[in-house]
């Protein structure tokens, strides 16, 4: 099967679908589709053994923008989906697509427990400090101090959530920022982040040009990362802690964990046996 | 004819083998011949609070427990009368103590039941190694004619590792218990069963629901644990492994449903098992997989709600939000057990319904049947296996409709891997492709399909089970669903052999409703009574919305935890059945 599919060759737009994006004009979540999409084909994956899960927002719209097969579920629940897909069918390359919303805040007991269970996923979280769908509030990974939005027009006064960090301390086999400005680089860390087994967390700064069009100065701001990835996570911690969240294009961390299957015996047992065991 | 039947309680505090106790009296039963019904009570505790076993004895399969106790056989007073109410007595039940603990606590003595004493503490203590539950045991057996051989078997299975010497001193303090007996006074006494070639099963109803599932081809399940619903999962387990299906615990019930909805969409039947809080935290995701027309069943084993309610103890409550739980019009259907047996047809028949409609299947049993232990006629094979219609392979110049207009509703689904016909499956409204749409229309097409999947199946004779008594149905109905079914069952027996005629209608397909067969089973019924563990009747609202019931109907209704007796019912029905002849 591998050999086969190798000798076909992909292009990008093989993985795109007709639909047009919902997406504002400059929204860096384009360019995001466009990574994902010239991931595929770089690995050359047949479309039909590839699934994007997502939630809900803006970028949770990504499934129906592939022709992979997709599922767009509820809000804050796309790694439940995917992490019950990828276990019922090991044979398929699942990738999970959202936002900062989705994923840390509805979704966040799921992002722990995602990490630490380290099932064989690559999660795409598009981070753009906003939730865009709803026009404009505070997301997890918003400044204390952002008073953009009706909701807190004060700001929150709370720190935001370091996405990296937690995903680390959860036990994440795979962490890297990427900057939607550089759809190669971001192609490129996505073949890693899919080839490698485990849970794997890329956080996209992805820029809303309609409700933080400040963000726009991130292309500027980014700067690739000095040091190659380790695979010692308290090194990876420790430069987590004097990051200030534009280090990107590189990989931070790479783990070893066995990705999780659950145990089971698969024997031939049949149902007859288990009901052997009610019989007097 | 009325069930000939001994029913009894063993308590004592935690450490007194109380529950021990009642499953060796249970298996022993079985060995006679006998069949039997065991639930359990017990403390708040964790681990080691008082206990309560409840058992009913009979020469034929019974479903439900009595109206009241002949004997409460109390190995010790601590905390007992936390059990007072579940634990009926009258002035024929007869309560054995042990002298040592003093004397019963008035709690128990209302209705002035005989007394009477039994040293189990000394007794035992006479035995190397003798315990005062196998005393207690002796005792019992001894009273309701259990043979001593059926015991021996039993205790030597059961205690094979713990060596002869082990086994010896449980049977000597068995025997001592028998020959103390004979001071005590009488309670019924079962006929010995000489030949029975019937095969039987020992099963809980949790663990019926786990291998109806299995049945019916359930291969995934996704498990967070809850009171009482636990143990379906546990069961389910390692037994899953077994046949090559694999069982995953999730951080929560959000996940758990999810978790299902995925790899249900990646082909595989699949299922969760949850309670009351549980089920409120999977709706919104249930309604997903009504939109994205995901099969799969989620088991509600109902306690006590609202809220945290009481975890260990049964009510009829959930019904409600079984059937009208979801926001949106949400088509999708509901089935519920009626017994610990029915627990393994109603699961197998669900996971054959979601398969076949690509439907949310929700199954409600209660804690009452999930956590009893009977033994009963070995259920019947069925033929209800899951099978999904397929999309197998792409149309040449034609793009996959995965949600293509269909006569029955029902559209073949492409399962991951399959090459040509990828789709996204969608819970925003879409439309025949899967491509959301806000345009009315497509809404209207889609839900107009998603309600013909289910209204339009062909749910055969399993939506209800109607029984008429043996003397005819008369003009008169008891209409039930669930745990109720079993003392609804007794009474209309009890209710023959006083020469009453009436019909028992057991509702097995909650939702979608059935008005036509419905009318069909009530012609020439002019009354009828509605049974239900509910404290504001939500069943009979129910049918009362979507059911021409009789001129006279009535509801029978109490919240939990208390089950009904049959009397409870029979009386409901002498009342309502006054005056006509």
């Amino acid at each position: 099967m591998e050999s086969c599919a190798q000798k076909k060759k992909f292009l990008a737009k093989d993985y795109k679908s007709d639909l047009k994006p919902i997406w504002c004009p400059g929204c860096g979540d384009y360019t995001v589709l466009n990574a994902i999409t010239r991931a595929l084909a770089e690995m050359a994956l047949p479309p039909e053994e590839v699934a994007v899960v997502s939630g809900i927002g803006c970028s949770s719209r990504i499934p129906a923008y592939t022709s992979v097969y997709g599922f767009h579920g509820v809000h804050g629940r796309a790694l439940p989906v995917a992490t019950g897909l990828k276990l019922a069918r090991p044979d398929l390359t699942v990738l999970v697509t959202g936002g900062d919303g989705d994923g840390f805040s509805i979704g966040g007991n799921h992002f722990l427990h995602a990490c630490r269970r380290n099932v064989d996923l690559t999660y795409i979280v598009m981070d753009n400090q906003v939730y865009g769908m709803t026009k404009g509030q505070a997301s997890p990974t918003t400044a204390p101090d952002w008073e953009g939005s009706k909701l807190t027009p004060e700001g929150t006064g709370i720190n935001p959530f370091q996405p990296l960090v937690v995903g680390l301390a959860s036990g994440a086999n795979f962490i890297a920022r990427v900057s939607s400005s550089d759809p190669v680089n971001m192609a490129q860390i996505m073949v890693e982040a899919i080839r490698h087994p485990g849970f794997s967390l890329v956080q996209v700064l992805s820029p809303c040009v309609t409700f933080r069009p400040e963000q726009q100065e991130w292309r500027d701001i980014v700067r690739t990362a000095v040091v190659d990835y380790t695979d010692d996570a308290a090194r990876a911690a420790r430069r987590l802690m004097t990051d200030d969240g534009f280090n990107v294009g590189k990989v931070l961390y790479k783990g070893s964990r066995p990705p999780y299957r659950p145990e089971f015996e698969n024997t031939d047992g049949s149902i007859g046996e288990l009901e052997a065991r009610f019989a007097l | 004819m009325t069930v000939q039947s001994v029913s009894l309680t063993i308590a004592g505090s935690g450490g007194a083998g109380v529950v021990t106790a009642g499953s060796l009296l249970l298996d022993a039963a079985a060995r006679a011949g006998w069949y039997a019904l065991m639930s359990r009570s017990s403390g708040p505790q964790i681990r080691g609070g008082e206990a309560a076993a409840m058992l009913r004895f009979a020469t034929e399969p019974i479903m439900s427990h009595d109206d009241s106790f002949h004997l409460l056989m109390a190995i010790d007073w601590d905390n007992i009368t936390r059990f007072s109410a579940e634990i009926p007595l009258t002035a024929a039940s007869l309560i054995v103590g042990d002298p040592a603990h003093g004397d019963a606590p008035a709690g128990l003595l209302k209705n002035n039941p005989r007394q009477a004493a039994l040293p189990m503490a000394e007794i035992a203590g006479g035995i190397e190694n003798g315990r005062p539950n196998m005393v207690a045991l002796g005792a019992i057996a001894a009273m309701i004619g259990l043979p001593p051989a059926a015991m021996r078997i039993v205790v030597e299975r059961a205690l094979k590792k713990k060596g002869t010497a082990a086994i010896e001193a449980s049977m000597a303090a068995f025997f001592a218990g028998i020959d103390a007996a004979a001071n005590l006074p009488a309670i019924p006494k079962l006929p010995a069963v000489t030949v029975d070639t019937t095969p039987r099963w020992s099963i809980t109803g949790n663990e019926a629901t786990g291998l109806g599932a299995i049945r019916g081809g359930v291969r995934f399940v996704a498990a967070y644990p809850i009171t009482p619903a636990t143990e379906v999962l546990e069961w389910l387990a390692p037994s899953l492994a077994k046949v090559g299906g694999m069982l995953v615990q999730a951080e929560d019930e959000l996940a758990s449903i999810n978790q299902i909805i995925g790899a249900s969409y990646g082909g595989t039947p699949s299922m969760t098992a949850t309670s009351g809080p549980g089920l409120s935290l999977m709706i919104e995701s249930l309604g997903l997989a009504v939109a994205a027309e995901v099969p799969l069943v989620v088991v509600d084993v109902m306690r006590v709600g609202p809220s945290t309610g009481i975890a260990t103890k049964s009510e009829q409550s959930d019904l409600n939000i079984a059937v009208y739980g979801l926001h949106g019009d949400a088509p999708h259907v509901v089935v519920a057990a009626n017994s610990v047996a029915d627990c393994l047809f109603t699961t197998q028949w669900a996971v054959h319904l979601a398969e076949a409609m690509q439907v949310p299947t929700l199954v409600l049993t209660d804690q009452a049947m999930g956590q009893a232990r009977a033994i009963l006629p070995k259920p019947a094979e069925l033929a209800f296996i899951g099978q999904r219609e397929v999309a197998r392979q792409a149309v040449e110049g034609q793009r996959y409709k995965r949600y293509a207009m269909t006569g029955s509703g029902v559209s073949p689904m492409a399962i991951p891997g399959t090459p040509g016909l990828t789709h996204t499956a969608d819970g925003l409204e879409h439309n025949e492709f899967g491509t959301p749409s806000s345009q009315a229309s497509d809404h209207q097409a889609q839900m107009d399909k998603r309600l013909r999947k289910i209204t339009g199946f062909n749910y055969g004779d399993h939506w209800a089970e109607i029984i008429d008594s043996e003397v005819g149905a008369g003009d008169t109905a008891i209409i039930t669903w669930g745990s109720a079914t079993g003392p609804a069952r007794e009474a209309l027996q009890r209710h023959a052999d006083a020469g009453g005629k009436a019909r028992l209608i057991s509702l097995r397909l909650i939702a979608p409703v059935q008005p036509e067969k419905m009318a069909e089973a009530l012609k020439g019924i002019k009354r009828a009574v509605v049974v239900e563990q509910s404290h504001s009747g939500q069943f009979y609202r129910m049918l009362r919305a979507f059911y021409d019931l009789p001129a006279k109907t009535v509801s029978l209704h109490q919240g939990g935890p208390l089950p009904f007796g049959p009397n409870q019912i029979l009386d409901q029905l002498k009342l309502l059945t006054a005056g006509s002849a």
